[in-house]
């Protein structure tokens, strides 16, 4: 039997724990409250994330992969994990002093930092699972 | 008429042994770390056959489950409780990861369907934090 081709996608799980508040700086305190809720407590709360991240790519002949799977750990867990892991998102980076940490700014930018080593063409979506209810998928920019 | 994705999961358990008898054992171990351990070791696969097709306007069906399940029980009886390596011919040249496994259940599945919906995805977990997908190559 002539065993199909073309693009296989694999996704590995990644977990850090990390707190936030969501709070910004342009709106009133009544506002924030309003468009934030509880997520705008001024002591923050706290998340035990989940990373998918999704790469593709046509499988190695030799190696049977599509992508380096002990890269891909060593890429995620240096730029991402120890990066946010244990920290507060808010006061403990750089990366949210412009923005809110949302669900939705976080995950464009652990794209951010994970396409700096991870070729274009290979890195194909990441999702960010923030609760058992609430998660967040990015595929990069439109081409 | 309209078209909906219908997804049934089905498990399996099997071992493994990521190797290329070509290379020195220190390449094997770099290049596939403990994977490449020689007795090899084990994984419960969870699958998830997607199909997609439309929706049959008398049994309200994309296809009828127990199809599916005869179809895909099937082809795992082949891979269940087996050796991937050592118990059968797909993965004599080439090694059994995920990929390749997803690739070659997807053939046998295709081809064991009943003529209708056609096979759209297959994600194949080897474990809670890690899994492929494959869409026939598309």
């Amino acid at each position: 039997m002539a065993t199909p081709g073309g693009v296989v996608y694999l996704s590995r799980r990644y977990r850090f724990a990390a707190s936030h508040r969501l709070h910004s700086p342009e709106l009133s305190p009544e506002e924030n409250q309003r468009v934030f809720g509880k997520c705008a407590n001024p002591n923050g709360h706290g998340h035990n994330y989940q990373l998918v991240v999704t790469v593709g790519g046509e499988v190695d002949p030799l190696t049977g992969m599509c992508f380096d799977l002990g890269a891909l750990d060593s890429i995620v867990r240096e730029r991402v994990v120890e990066r946010y892991d244990h920290k507060h998102l808010n006061l403990d980076v750089e990366d949210y002093l412009e923005n809110v940490p949302t669900g939705e700014n976080i995950v464009r930018q652990v794209w951010g930092l994970l396409a700096e080593a991870i070729p274009g063409h290979k890195l194909r979506r990441l999702k960010l699972i923030e609760t058992r209810d609430n998660s967040f998928e990015y595929a990069g920019e439109p081409a | 008429m309209a078209e909906a994705s219908l997804t049934k999961s089905f498990e399996f358990s099997a071992s493994h042994r990521y190797y290329r008898p070509e290379w020195p054992e220190e390449e094997n171990r770099r290049i596939f770390g403990k994977c490449a351990l020689p007795h090899g070791h084990g994984h419960n696969y969870l699958l998830e056959v997607t199909l997609k097709g439309p929706i049959d306007p008398v049994t309200g069906m994309v296809i009828n489950l127990v199809d599916v399940k005869a179809a895909v029980e099937e082809v795992l009886a082949g891979f269940d409780h087996k050796h991937l390596n050592e118990d059968m011919e797909y993965f004599k040249e080439r090694i059994p990861t995920t990929e390749n496994l997803a690739m070659t259940l997807w053939g046998l599945i295709d081809r064991r369907l009943p003529q209708g919906p056609r096979l759209a995805a297959l994600r194949l977990h080897e474990d809670e934090d890690l899994y492929v997908e494959y869409y026939g190559g598309r």
